[in-house]
């Protein structure tokens, strides 16, 4: 249970860069006004960021990945998270049981 | 539910109380907005439980003991920045390398604490500080959720945290003692379900044309960045790509109005 002076800096490094970003955000809009576009454009970030995080995923990785996106997406039309989910999960390991 | 569960035996019935003074009330409806938070995240427990413990695993292959990958999970708390600094992990290790990567993947996080604190009326202003240092991607997209129904409460966000926080650490640590007993986690799909989760939110977000527009920019920019760009640029390129179709769009659809 022992802790390396070298990897505990590292940790500390990576925690201060991420405290950062968690906090710039909220300093942020302490010194700029929120009116007209720049409120549109904050309503934008939620799937900007989401769509950005998953489209190589989506897009760009295979075949049974593109697949098991558009079942969990077609799915969440209708069902519950946890569901649609799931289905996702499934499609994604039986499409590459199957080689695809 | 919850309630019912969380009471035992000997301790007095809830009624009794609040009937007599108001404080309880209130401690009451804390309490219910604590455990809307964590039924809220129940789901994305069982999704992050996995990768947990396959970022433990991988942390064991890199030579980190169970007390660094617990340590980096608590104090870091970014599943996405810690499996990054994973990949680019040496002996001995490199704060700077690892520490300028976390600042690039998590860069995005400051356009969600942007996004997030003008839903904060509820939260004093040592509250939302505290509270911003919690914003893994998981708990921001519920909280978001959240706020698009009902008033974002101090209580329901901490609701959201602390099962997860502790699901993240625990499992981490469990993941990197367990090491290689673990089974392949892409053979199981598991890596899948945080992308999947994901896609349901964004469908939640869909308001119309609009938010095909800023879907369409970011998913575009995020892959075209990610085939020609070596690391995780994608991230921070689709979420302003996105963010720039927003602006066009409004103000296009400004200047139809007025003329």
């Amino acid at each position: 249970m022992s802790v390396d002076l070298a990897t505990l800096l590292a940790i500390l490094a990576m925690a201060a860069a991420t405290a950062l970003t968690r906090l710039g955000g909220l300093v942020l809009i302490r010194h700029v006004s929120l009116e007209g576009s720049r409120r549109k454009a904050i309503e934008s970030i939620p799937p900007a960021v989401l769509m950005a995080v998953v489209a190589p995923t989506a897009l760009a990785t295979g075949l049974a990945e593109t697949i098991a996106c558009a079942v969990t997406a077609f799915a969440a039309l209708r069902l519950p998270m946890l569901v649609s989910v799931a289905l996702g999960v499934v499609s994604v390991a039986s499409l590459r049981a199957f080689g695809i | 539910m919850g309630v019912t569960f969380l009471q035992d035996a000997s301790s007095p019935p809830a009624y009794d109380l609040c009937s007599h003074r108001s404080f309880d009330v209130n401690e009451n409806a804390r309490l219910q907005d604590f455990l809307g938070g964590m039924r809220a995240i129940a789901p994305l427990i069982a999704a992050v439980v996995p990768i947990g413990l396959v970022f433990g695993a991988v942390a064991a292959t890199k030579g980190l003991t169970p007390a660094e990958a617990g340590l980096m999970s608590t104090l870091v708390f970014a599943g996405g920045s810690q499996f990054v600094a994973m990949d680019i992990w040496t002996h001995p290790a490199s704060w700077a390398g690892v520490g300028f990567a976390a600042l690039l993947v998590n860069i995005r996080h400051v356009l969600m604490s942007a996004s997030l604190g003008t839903r904060m009326g509820g939260f004093g202003p040592r509250e939302r500080y505290l509270a911003m240092l919690f914003l893994a991607d998981e708990i921001w997209a519920m909280a978001e959720f959240r706020a698009k129904v009902a008033r974002l409460t101090p209580a329901w966000f901490a609701g959201l945290v602390a099962p997860f926080y502790l699901a993240w650490v625990v499992s981490g640590i469990a993941g990197a003692a367990l090491g290689a007993f673990l089974g392949d986690p892409v053979v199981l799909g598991l890596d899948f379900a945080f992308p999947a989760v994901f896609i349901v939110l964004v469908m939640g977000f869909w308001k119309g044309p609009e938010t095909g527009a800023v879907l369409f920019a970011s998913g575009a920019a995020a892959v075209a960045t990610q085939h020609f760009v070596p690391g995780v640029w994608y991230i921070a390129a689709g979420a302003v790509a996105g963010l720039v179709a927003a602006v066009v769009s409004g103000s296009r659809r400004g200047v139809e109005v007025a003329s």
